[in-house]
């Protein structure tokens, strides 16, 4: 008896922790993975879709282009427009840069705010953005706008999915 | 005949110390307002609760008619709020408590924090009941999407964005609340629908039985 190194007391409590926790571990486990599922789930970007923007048509001034397509989102497909701002930089390469703010994502306007003429400006919080997209110091934006990569299809701009860029 | 029932439930599951212990005890007379006027202050955790109590009922009833679905939400809610009888009063109450518990909360963090009550033995009390708050806002952050029109969206987008500012885990903590990496759609809406009815009201039960659990164990704190 005294060479016993685990008591019945022992062995059953580990045995009865073993198979309850196996058995939380067999509800808790389907339900995790079934919350979690959107955050594993890998997103097939890099779909271009066509403006009716011709590319020789871009000047130096950025202009708005806004374009459509099928956005499948869980159990709906709906039409959804979105906007680049999109001008020619001085060695005549393409820029199409995202309107949302990279403070609180609102909404910035290029050439809107009167006090700051050739900014890119977000009327939420006086956010502002140079031409190439570069937050400017002391305004509340920690980061510069995203840009779309693009293509041309039959002399047509076609933009992809908008991406960060590192800080400038 | 109530009297009769009861003594006949009584007799055999001797339920009197049940409640007994819940609801019988003595009023300290630093708290009583109708002894100190200034006891008022006193009130607003009880009141705080009461508000709740309204929050869960107005809300059980609001899901008679509401849909946590990006097409329906929000006619669901125009149709409960201006078709079905005490429509308008019912979310009113649902959308006018939701502040009041706020208010009412921070009242009573106000009392607990300069009377010092939140000092030992207490100390844990205090965190529980910050843990609540946490919870209010969650469930209020969450609650705001429901009626999906364009101030709960944007209002989520913002939330979303300040979310994905965590360091490291921020993305995954977007998608994980979001449903998709970049879309407040159709699984944002039911992913908070899941949150604001069932997760936080389960973590606020469990916390405020612990919070007044605590309260009954420990007493009332002392006058000043």
């Amino acid at each position: 008896m005294s060479k016993q190194r685990v008591t019945r007391r022992q062995f059953l409590n580990y045995t009865l922790t073993g198979v309850g926790g196996f058995m939380a571990a067999g509800m808790l486990m389907p339900m995790v993975r079934f919350a979690v599922d959107p955050v594993l789930q890998h997103n097939a970007a890099g779909d271009f879709v066509v403006t009716d923007k011709k590319i020789s048509d871009l000047t130096n001034e950025p202009v708005r282009v806004d374009f459509t397509f099928d956005q499948k989102d869980a159990w709906y497909t709906s039409e959804v427009t979105n906007t680049a701002w999109v001008y020619k930089d001085e060695n005549g390469e393409v820029i199409a840069l995202s309107p949302i703010c990279k403070h609180l994502g609102c909404t910035v306007d290029w050439n809107k705010d009167k006090a700051n003429p050739e900014h890119f400006y977000c009327p939420c919080h006086g956010g502002l953005y140079t031409k190439d997209g570069t937050n400017v110091p002391g305004t509340p934006p920690a980061a510069p706008l995203d840009v779309y990569p693009y293509k041309e299809v039959d002399g047509y701009l076609a933009l992809g999915k908008a991406e960060p860029r590192k800080e400038a | 005949m109530l009297n009769k029932i009861y003594d006949w439930v009584d007799e055999r599951l001797d339920i009197t110390p049940l409640w007994r212990d819940i609801a019988d005890h003595e009023v300290p007379e630093h708290v009583n307002p109708a002894h100190h006027f200034s006891a008022f202050v006193y009130c607003f955790g009880g009141l705080t609760f009461f508000v709740t109590v309204i929050q869960i009922l107005s809300g059980m009833f609001l899901t008679m008619y509401y849909v946590p679905d990006i097409k329906n939400a929000w006619e669901s809610i125009y149709y409960l709020q201006n078709e079905v009888a005490f429509g308008q009063i019912v979310r009113g109450m649902h959308h006018w408590g939701a502040s009041l518990v706020i208010v009412m909360m921070f009242l009573h963090t106000l009392r607990v924090f300069f009377q010092g009550a939140y000092k030992k033995p207490r100390e844990l009390n205090w965190i529980v009941g910050v843990l609540i708050f946490f919870v209010m806002l969650a469930l209020g952050l969450t609650g705001y999407l429901l009626p999906w029109d364009m101030k709960a969206l944007f209002a989520t987008k913002v939330t979303i964005t300040i979310i994905e500012s965590v360091p490291f885990i921020g993305e995954y903590l977007k998608i994980l609340l979001a449903g998709h990496s970049d879309i407040v759609g159709a699984q944002t809406i039911t992913r908070f629908f899941a949150i604001h009815v069932f997760f936080l009201p389960a973590a606020l039960f469990a916390l405020m039985a612990a919070h007044f659990m605590m309260i009954r164990k420990q007493g009332i704190s002392g006058p000043l």
